[in-house]
């Protein structure tokens, strides 16, 4: 990083406290995270507002976008939560994650921006969310009899005592996956692009091997065709396996 | 929301504990980095108040402004595909009634125009026969009428021939013999010849 002038590639996921703001003793400073959260719900927000604003039953560009996004998670809902209407109630619900992960994910994909979804506490946050649904959807729609789901059925009742702390563990470790694979994903891909990055400023300072330069830029460049791609897929992710997760509350015990 | 901060809590220990994000501390040396910024705990209060802000707004949003109105749409375009279909199909239907029913009209129209040609054509036959034996019986009468003349006439005519036969055999006689024969004698003269 001779030529970074300090730029470390974690320094990327600093927050930068633009106006420090404490209502009532809780903490709500308005932050480079909060602007591009604001920023994210917004463009959605919007994109759907303008897409749909004269909408026709003869689509044009925008409202046909609008409509394949919309078809295209309501497709996910279908077929990974429930045909039926209890199943598309939660289409509201995946939307708004895949929305907002899928937003913040690209728009942190923009050089100099700041990433939403690299930091554990808002991955973690919208995973406990979707468990906490799960629960109280769960237990809401079959009540005790949600714990069924805990226990396997066919199984002989000695291998219970194995099979149903298993269970338990496999449901408990669902938000950590959930969280640290869109936190992780994030995080490792732009440090990567960072470093490559930084390589080619490092290689025109250093004399002769600056012939060297292009191969951290190529590498760079389709590092970044990986991480749209990984930026979409994580999303994806998120809203399929918060689909399977729903459709355990809804279907109960399988 | 006490849950994910206690985990994080336990994640941020080991993590400060690494020796990469100590040499990161050293080198850079601002107070904000102090930590690896992701696990650095005070800033989870602001992310998590304000991800609640957000997110919130959004899933309001999107569950009572645009996601229905996106739904309306596509669902009233399926509404619409539905029942153009199902009005194609009830106009088939009608169509093949209606075919069905033309058929059946015409079928019947032909039966009809059958039988009314057939009863035409007995009663002109009936007619014709009717007429034929008006007009036979009246040739009948006709004929027997003549030939009951033409009988009558030939009477007439054998008797002129047996008085015509008097008076010739009369006349005969007188000029052979200078006689002259009574008509009775004739009359039972010839009677006599016709007998043999």
């Amino acid at each position: 990083m001779a030529s970074g002038g300090g730029h470390s590639p974690i320094e990327q996921f600093a927050l930068t406290t633009f106006a420090s703001f404490k209502p009532f003793g809780i903490d709500a400073s308005i932050t480079n995270s909060t602007v591009f959260m604001v920023v994210s719900v917004g463009i959605i927000c919007a994109f759907l507002h303008f897409a749909m604003s004269n909408a026709s039953l003869v689509p044009g560009r925008l409202q046909s976008l609008a409509e394949m996004i919309y078809e295209f998670v309501a497709g996910t809902v279908r077929d990974n939560l429930d045909d039926s209407k209890e199943g598309m109630k939660f289409l509201p619900f995946v939307f708004a994650l895949f929305s907002f992960v899928l937003v913040a994910n690209f728009l942190g994909m923009i050089p100099g921006f700041f990433t939403v979804t690299s930091h554990i506490v808002i991955t973690a946050a919208l995973a406990l969310l979707v468990i906490a649904t799960v629960l109280l959807y769960g237990f809401a729609r079959h009540g005790v009899g949600f714990l069924k789901l805990f226990v396997p059925s066919g199984v002989p009742f000695w291998l219970l005592p194995i099979l149903v702390p298993i269970e338990i563990i496999s449901f408990v470790s669902r938000p950590v996956s959930l969280s640290v694979r869109l936190f992780a994903n994030m995080l490792a891909g732009h440090i990567a692009l960072k470093i490559f990055a930084g390589f080619v400023g490092t290689l025109l300072a250093a004399g002769v091997w600056k012939v060297l330069s292009p191969l951290p830029l190529a590498l760079t460049t389709a590092l970044t065709a990986l991480e749209l791609l990984v930026a979409f897929l994580q999303a994806y992710v998120f809203a399929v396996l918060t689909c399977v997760y729903l459709s355990d509350a809804v279907h109960g015990a399988h | 929301m006490a849950t994910p901060n206690k985990a994080a809590a336990n994640i941020v220990a080991p993590a400060n504990a690494q020796p990469h994000t100590g040499v990161a501390t050293v080198e850079h040396g601002h107070a904000a980095t102090s930590a690896f910024p992701p696990f650095d705990k005070s800033t989870f209060g602001p992310q998590l108040v304000w991800l609640a802000l957000t997110f919130g707004f959004l899933y309001f949003m999107l569950s009572r402004r645009l996601l229905p109105r996106v739904a309306s749409v596509v669902e009233s375009r399926a509404e619409g595909i539905r029942s153009d279909l199902a009005e194609a199909e009830h106009l088939k239907v009608e169509t093949d009634t209606a075919l069905k029913a033309y058929e059946q009209a015409l079928t019947t129209a032909k039966t009809n125009a059958a039988g009314i040609a057939k009863s035409q054509r007995d009663q002109i036959a009936a007619e014709t026969d009717r007429e034929r034996a008006a007009v036979d019986a009246q040739m009948a009468a006709k004929v027997a009428d003549a030939e009951k003349r033409i009988a009558q006439s030939k009477m007439t005519a054998l008797s002129a021939v047996s008085g015509v036969a008097t008076d010739t055999v009369g006349a005969i006689v007188a000029k052979l013999t200078g006689q002259t024969v009574s008509g009775a004698e004739i009359a039972s003269a010839i009677a006599a010849v016709k007998a043999k």
